[in-house]
């Protein structure tokens, strides 16, 4: 046994095991630490392969912003999970079901998946020996499939504003700073000194 | 076993007695470990003294000449007390969260070149590395916020995770404009990249490097990149998931002892991590300011010692003397100012070196 292979089995296992106590833990934010431990350690698996852009892209992005923002709605869930748990017997089976078809149909693939000999000279863009991954992937991504990079960009941007749209609410009797508005005031529009006489008042 | 062996020589290993190849991991790892600790200590208490003296106060004076051994007196304090857990805390949790700020806090370390050849680990993704790490950080916070299970820690985590999350963004982008000029992702060729092209050379003074450095031509970057990492940090005046006028200390409220403890070296420790990594993206990392006789005979890590105690001094100051933010103000500048800046800055900055071929690749297509 090689050191890679001690590591690879070590972060396999531990992912394996936490992504069996995401859906077995009790509490769900003991859950979502678990998925998180899951990322973490197949961040662990894709640089064991070599792929060490992808790794670390994975923790930023999923651990670091989407899990922050899961784990920030979980915690400020209320909800009574001794009672969410009654039906769980009831659903029981077609998890079973569902988990089955899955199970066979990634057999299936993984046992038919043979990777033909010389295959790697007919690839369409043929990785150069010696280059970066991360240059290989940008390289990559921004000439052969910039337009389809540029439309997956445009496609979350849409998604994006849509969500925006969906959840703005406009209240019109709530007061708002406006910052523009506070900075660009001169003296004259906020003080004014006024000379009061004596017994008269304004 | 052969994997037991190399392992051995990676961790283990002393060439001079025979034992292994190379010299192992675990003594390099440990001298970096105590010299930062101690390093750690001494900026905690310079923290101290700087906002002392802006407030015409003594500091800490009385451990020690100068009050040199207060941050020792303060360790053995915290870990001699007795640890308060709560008792309807999720008590695993409430123990794992200081561990994981300091152990992430520490981790980052390891890609840090300090000189020339001086990183434990000279990683060809050093960057991303280091921007990944830190962006694990907010668990720490978040874990131990929620884990206390009191209202002041849980705002206070709220507060935390939206915070970095947002000041996040406008750091990669900063972080992606100073890769777009030096063309790496390695942290050691991002500061040789600063030392061999840059202003100072096209003005025909290359000895001035202090002009070569990316602080200059990246200056908006730079501004960008110092206020987020006070944000990411949570330093004053961002400090609003502890704000102790109103949260009391946030997600620390229910920590003691040695888990305070923790909580408070992973924080500085991070705010140091954040100094040199302002160092080495814009100040030249381990490079002398002037590139003549006097001046290139100190060694490297003096320098770096310099420029991150310069930049700490300038996180110092802004504590002592800005007042702390509201947080939609907070969220305001985050998304509303420093994200289109640096939005921008990106673009402008891609588009001048492509036109004017500068940088690293030559305007080649």
């Amino acid at each position: 046994m090689t050191l890679p292979l001690f590591f690879f089995y070590v972060f396999s296992v531990i992912t394996v095991a936490s992504a069996l106590m995401v859906i077995a833990a009790r509490n769900p934010v003991h859950s979502v630490l678990f998925l998180i431990l899951a990322f973490v350690n197949s961040a662990g698996l894709f640089m064991l392969a070599g792929a060490e852009f992808l790794a670390l892209i994975l923790i930023v992005v999923y651990v670091g912003a989407v899990a922050v923002l899961f784990l920030f709605v979980t915690m400020m869930l209320d909800v009574d999970f001794a009672s969410l748990r009654q039906g769980m017997l009831q659903y029981a089976p077609v998890g079973v079901v569902v988990g089955v078809i899955l199970l066979l149909e990634l057999l299936l693939v993984g046992g038919s998946f043979v990777l033909p000999t010389g295959v790697e000279a007919t690839a369409m863009v043929p990785i150069e020996q010696g280059v970066q991954n991360t240059k290989a992937i940008g390289q990559l991504l921004y000439t052969r499939y910039v337009f389809l990079f540029q439309g997956a960009a445009g496609i979350l941007l849409v998604a994006m504003i849509g969500a925006i749209v969906l959840t703005l609410r406009h209240k019109s009797n709530v007061k708002r700073q406006d910052v523009f508005r506070q900075t660009g005031r001169k003296r004259s529009e906020g003080v004014e000194l006024v000379k009061v006489k004596s017994g008269q008042g304004l | 076993m052969d994997f037991v062996v190399s392992a051995l020589d990676y961790l283990l290993g002393i060439p001079i007695f025979g034992w292994g190849t190379q010299v192992g991991f675990i003594y390099k790892g440990l001298l970096l470990l105590v010299a930062l600790l101690i390093f750690t200590a001494y900026i905690l208490l310079a923290d101290r003294k700087i906002w002392a003296a802006v407030q015409v106060r003594r500091g800490p004076n009385v451990v020690g000449p100068f009050g040199l051994l207060q941050s020792f007196a303060d360790l053995l304090k915290f870990v001699f007390k007795e640890p308060v857990i709560p008792a309807s805390s999720d008590k695993v949790l409430f123990l794992l969260a200081p561990l994981v700020t300091s152990i992430l806090a520490l981790s980052a370390y390891a890609v840090i070149p300090f000189d020339k050849g001086w990183a434990l680990a000279d990683i060809n993704i050093g960057v991303l590395y280091i921007f990944a790490i830190s962006s694990l950080g907010v668990y720490g916070v978040i874990i131990g916020g929620w884990s206390s299970n009191s209202k002041y820690a849980f705002l206070g985590a709220l507060r935390s995770a939206a915070q970095m999350v947002s000041y996040e963004v406008s750091i990669g982008l900063v972080i992606i404009t100073v890769l777009l000029v030096a063309g790496s992702l390695n942290l050691t060729d991002i500061v040789t990249a600063q030392q061999s092209g840059g202003i100072a050379h096209m003005l025909g003074v290359p000895w001035l490097s202090i002009l070569n450095w990316y602080w200059l031509p990246l200056f908006p970057m730079f501004v960008v990149f110092y206020i987020s990492a006070l944000a990411e940090t949570n330093r004053p005046p961002f400090d609003l998931p502890e704000g102790e006028s109103e949260l009391v200390a946030g997600y620390m409220v229910e920590y003691s002892s040695t888990p305070y403890l923790l909580f408070m070296l992973g924080e500085y420790i991070a705010i140091i991590l954040m100094c040199s990594m302002t160092t080495i993206l814009f100040l030249g990392g381990w490079a002398s300011p002037l590139d003549i006789a006097p001046f290139n005979w100190i060694p490297g890590v003096v320098w770096f010692g310099l420029k991150l105690c310069l930049v700490f001094f300038m996180f110092a100051m802004a504590k002592a003397m800005v007042p702390r933010y509201r947080y939609d103000q907070l969220m305001r500048i985050g998304w509303k100012v420093f994200l289109p800046i640096s939005l921008a800055m990106v673009v402008i900055v891609a588009f001048v070196l492509q036109l004017t071929g500068w940088g690293w690749h030559g305007g080649a297509v």
